[in-house]
């Protein structure tokens, strides 16, 4: 099949790099153990069917060598596979040992990305440079979720009350898909999110460009829009930095154009569905906490035209 | 189900006119054969509901973006799918075997307790029926079968599903242990003569661990459910970590029965294999010691493995090493049976009947299952794989591939003896070959789908390159293993009218099952054969050959038990798991200081203190009590009776007071985590007290009008022994929340 990606076997950092040998070394031995079974059920079946007419066999109740054989082998293959265990949990999950570089809080159904050493906060959407090993703080803010990233990262769950870490790294400049993995309610299926490696260089420009507050509406129309966000409620949930900072029950908006998914990955970012999403996001994520707020279309050109510019 | 039973009925020998005739008398029956049927008969209706369940969610999930479930209606499928086959069909269906073959393997007439047995089976469609009945009432629960919390709290979970899940699981749990402490009591007293342990056959064995697994797990999840059920709807805060409540807590009480609980949907299958591969291949099971030594060694590391299912968790390395340690030991055992199964074969003169054909299927499969479940006990294995796909994969390998593909296969075996027809092996083998492949295409490409990165208990997925080609690979494999099950039942109709007469023994098998008529007669047994090995109808068939003698010639074990006594005490070792997680959860949450009331601003332990005498002094009264019986001093027995019952009740009555004080200084059960467990914990502890009285005054009025012979005493050292457990269990609670006031 062609493009089909097995993250787990294709891994993109140190640490996933770590676990994805392990596993395969692991496998290999499990094989083996599949076809010892395997050859000796298919042997028994073969050479041992019966024939007819043929009395039953002499009673036979064992062998302590044998038992004592298949008692002994695996106990060695599993000191074997817990020394391996004890290796690759310290090559896969170092201790933590600083303040994080970045935190991650789980909400149904999105996720909230702040940047602490440059008061950055966005969602759904995670930028490093390439190369570094950066340390992860996770929270949550309701339910259990938990953030993986199958290629770059173990999986950890966020479970509030309980502040969990994780090494993020990624080789190469690329984007790695990310997802919530424990069921956390109706959208759990769409708590999606990207983790973009680029080089360190072109990460700085991001991260200045989201460090500034939100671009203010150059024109008239757009401005219409700006006046939707503070007035048809959207400012309840929804901060812009520069314009309110007050909510955090929903992604921030500030630099919501720069983003490249929309709803937890439920859409593309693009124009035409962001307004799609703006008349009726309970059509694309039902369940979702974002009601619908029956905009008019005329409402929705304004908004979708003002949030165009929150580059 | 009324043409099943007049067939059934219609088969069964001329002694079997004294049961009751037509459904009355399946409804009213007490006799472990029917009820069996019963069972069975239940289960497989709600196999089928689960199937159905699982056939929609796999047309939903045929193609990436699909609309034809919505994400509730799918998130109630899956928690009603995996709660159904857990609860209402593996565990029911195993136990439902056992209730009919345990009994026959052992040459008794009947379980110990047949009206015990009765209502054990009658709480499973009651059960059923209040987990069903939330989808009239707003919704069945959608929080997945192991229902996390904080999500499964009110503020998520906000229609009654999670209330009706609590409770049916709370209803079905005592019909489990129930059947367990009746198959534990039968087992170990009412074996026939010359059936000492060591001769068990090893389906019997392993229903006697099992039921011992079922009495130690079941009351972990009890507790927990309890505790989340208080949350619900006394607006406290065990599980809601926003206010000093515990998510953590939750997993670990969880899974603390949901590991064990797996394995008590394994062993009976293990024992249904061990009884149908020596029987096919003619041999009998190799290394029978062995086998039976790694069945106690696997439920004994059972309760060790537990956090190996939140090793995402973040407990840190240590606790995950632990685990990962046990977990992976608890392997050696089951390997140890998956090589002595392999080793019957050989030498063998194996029969490749429909039997026989799933046996080797679930060997092939299980060790599949159990492989991949090795690899999760590697924790950065796990850290990739866990929340997938791949653990979808694993666990249908190890339940339906594994324990459901034996259950196939103890059905071709035994319904012969339970109907006294022959299913046919031709629509057996077509039965057969829809469910390998069926299975196998749903389930091995989902191992794929996982390391591809699919999450589990997803709606729907994105069109990435793959992924719709595989789900739709699994749907259609789906499919076919719905088709298999169709052409089973297809198979059960039509052998029950045209299939071959069965006869006694048609298998040629060896253990007493096969020694009476297909169907039994009311009574069992006419004459149970001499029992000097473990295979007495082949010692029988061959005396110039017979089995070595097992165990010497001693026709009796070293011990000698009385039902009573084994099921009053089977049943104490449940309550005491019980309180010991609830003594556990205070002991947890008043670890450290919180704000609100305090033990020292609450209790009045001097008080308590003289009530605790009291409780301590009633124990010594029955005690009394049960000697003056003995001794056959009955006015002495009915007056201390009564001093023992109002002991007790002064005890209740004190704590009433101390209750009542509390609430007048305006704390509520849920003013804080203290308050919480104090409550939960003392409460339960007067239920039991009261509990305890009600059963003493039954005791105290059937001795005033004159029903104690000395025959009788039985009945009254079983509830003197519940007696001393509750005030044993005050002592410790006493202990817990009080002593530290006093010293």
């Amino acid at each position: 099949m062609n493009g089909v990606d097995l993250p787990v076997f294709h891994p993109c950092s140190p640490e996933t790099a770590s676990i994805a040998h392990l596993f395969l070394h692991v496998l290999i031995v499990c094989s083996f153990i599949l076809l010892i079974v395997i050859g000796m059920v298919g042997y028994g079946l073969i050479v041992f069917r019966y024939r007819p007419g043929a009395a039953d066999p002499p009673p036979h109740f064992g062998d302590r060598r044998l038992e004592l054989i298949w008692t002994i082998g695996p106990i060695l293959i599993i000191l074997w596979f817990f020394a391996l265990t004890v290796r690759g949990m310290r090559l896969s999950d170092p201790a933590a040992n600083r303040l994080p570089d970045l935190v991650v809080i789980g909400h149904q159904w999105w996720w909230e990305v702040r940047y602490p050493q440059t008061g950055v906060v966005t969602a759904n959407e995670i930028h490093i440079p390439v190369g570094r090993q950066w340390l992860v703080r996770l929270e949550s803010a309701d339910v259990i979720h938990d953030f993986w990233i199958p290629a770059l990262a173990r999986k950890i769950q966020m479970i509030p009350g309980v502040t969990n870490q994780v090494w993020l790294e990624a080789d190469a400049p690329a984007t790695y898909a990310g997802e919530c993995a424990e069921y956390c309610g109706a959208q759990h299926s769409w708590m999606r999110f990207s983790v973009i490696a680029e080089s360190p260089a072109a990460f700085d420009r991001w991260l200045r460009e989201q460090e500034k507050p939100a671009a203010m509406p150059a024109a008239d129309s757009i401005e219409d829009g700006l006046k939707i966000y503070q007035t048809l409620t959207c400012i309840n949930c929804h901060s812009i930095r520069g314009v309110s900072v007050a909510a955090n029950a929903a992604p921030d908006l500030t630099h919501l154009a720069s983003r490249g998914i929309l709803g937890g990955g439920v859409l593309a970012n693009t124009e035409t569905n962001l307004f799609r999403w703006l008349k009726n996001p309970q059509a694309f994520k039902p369940g979702c906490l974002m009601p619908n707020l029956k905009l008019t279309d005329p409402q929705l050109g304004a908004l979708t035209s003002y949030f165009e510019t929150l580059q | 189900m009324t043409e099943i039973a007049a067939t059934l009925i219609a088969s069964e020998t001329p002694q079997a006119a004294s049961m009751s005739r037509g459904l009355y008398g399946w409804v009213a029956t007490v006799d472990h054969k029917r009820i069996g049927i019963l069972y069975l008969l239940t289960t497989l209706v709600f196999f089928i509901m689960g199937g159905v369940e699982a056939l929609l969610m796999r047309i939903q999930l045929a193609r990436p973006n699909n609309t034809f479930l919505s994400p509730d209606a799918f998130d109630q499928m899956f928690t009603m799918h995996g709660t159904t086959m857990i609860f209402l069909v593996v565990m029911p269906t195993l136990i439902g075997l056992a209730n009919y073959l345990v009994p026959l393997m052992i040459g008794a007439r009947d379980m110990a307790f047949p009206r015990l047995n009765a209502l054990s089976f009658w709480l499973l469609p009651c059960g059923g029926l209040l987990l069903h009945f939330s989808l009239l009432a707003g919704g069945a629960p959608a929080v997945g079968w192991f229902s996390y919390a904080p999500l499964s709290e009110s503020s998520y979970a906000t229609t009654s599903g999670v209330d009706y899940w609590t409770l049916s699981l709370l209803v079905l749990g005592v019909g489990s242990v129930a059947a367990s402490i009746n198959l534990i009591a039968t087992i170990l007293t009412l074996r026939a003569p010359g059936l000492t342990i060591r001769r068990l056959p090893l389906f019997v064995w392993m229903m006697l661990i099992n039921s011992f697994l079922i009495i130690l797990a079941l009351p972990a999840l009890n507790a927990a459910i309890v505790m989340l059920f208080i949350d619900r709807h006394l607006g406290t805060h065990f599980f809601a970590p926003a206010h000093g409540g515990s998510a953590v807590l939750w997993q670990h009480f969880f899974w603390t029965f949901g590991h064990p609980e797996v394995y008590i949907m394994a062993l009976p299958a293990f024992g249904i294999i061990s009884e149908v591969v020596p029987v096919f291949a003619r041999r009998p099971i190799f290394g029978y010691e062995f086998v039976a030594a790694s069945t106690v060694a696997i439920a004994l590391l059972s309760f060790g493995v537990w956090a190996h299912h939140m090793f995402a968790v973040g407990l840190g390395h240590p606790m995950d090493l632990f685990f990962a340690a046990t977990s992976m030991m608890i392997a050696v055992p089951t390997g140890i049976k998956v090589f002595a199964w392999s080793a019957t074969m050989w030498g063998g003169a194996i029969r490749l009947t429909t039997a026989m054909l799933f046996a080797v299927a679930f060997l092939i499969q299980f060790t599949i299952g159990g492989l991949s479940g090795i690899t999760f006990a590697v924790v950065p294995i796990d850290w990739q794989v866990t929340g997938t796909y791949y653990l979808v994969a694993h666990f249908h390998y190890v339940l339906f591939g594994g324990t459901f593909f034996a259950v196939f296969a103890g059905i071709y075996y035994w319904f012969p003896k339970i109907t006294g027809r022959m299913l046919s092996e031709r629509l057996g083998k077509i039965n057969f070959w829809t469910a390998l492949i069926g299975f196998n295409t749903a389930f091995f490409v989902q191992h794929f789908l996982g390391l591809m990165g699919m999450a589990r208990r997803v709606y729907t997925y994105p069109d990435l390159p793959g992924w719709g080609l595989l789900n739709l690979i699994s749907t259609v494999g789906a499919f076919l293993l719905g088709a298999s099950v169709l052409i089973l039942l297809w198979n059960i109709f039509a052998s029950l009218r045209h299939g071959e007469p069965a006869g006694d023994n048609p298998w040629n098998a060896w253990t007493l099952e096969w020694a009476t008529t297909s169907p039994p007669p009311a009574q069992n047994f006419d004459r149970v054969p001499p029992i000097r090995s473990r295979r007495p109808l082949w010692d029988l068939a061959h005396p110039e050959n017979p089995d070595p003698i097992v165990g010497g010639i001693a026709a009796r074990d070293g011990f000698v038990l009385e039902k009573n006594r084994v099921g009053i005490v089977s049943f104490l070792i449940t309550e005491s798991v019980f309180f010991l997680m609830l003594i556990l959860a205070y002991l947890f949450y008043n670890s450290h200081a919180m704000n609100g009331p305090t033990p020292t601003s609450m209790l009045n332990p001097q008080r308590t203190g003289i009530y605790t005498l009291c409780l301590l002094a009633s124990s010594f009264t029955i005690w009394l009590a049960e000697r003056k019986l003995r001794a056959g001093k009955s006015s002495a027995f009915r007056w201390l009776l009564a001093l023992t019952i109002l002991l007790g009740t002064i005890f209740i009555f004190g704590q009433g007071r101390e209750y009542l004080r509390i609430f007048h200084e305006g704390v509520q059960v849920n003013s804080n985590l203290f308050a919480t467990t104090f409550f939960t914990l003392t409460g339960f502890h007067g239920l039991h007290v009261c509990i305890g009285i009600i059963a003493l005054l039954i005791l105290m009025a059937l001795a005033f009008a004159g029903d104690f012979k000395q025959g009788r005493i039985e009945a009254v050292k079983s509830i003197g022994l519940y007696w001393h457990f509750v005030d044993a269990v005050w002592l410790v609670v006493f202990s817990v929340i009080y002593l530290k006031l006093l010293l």
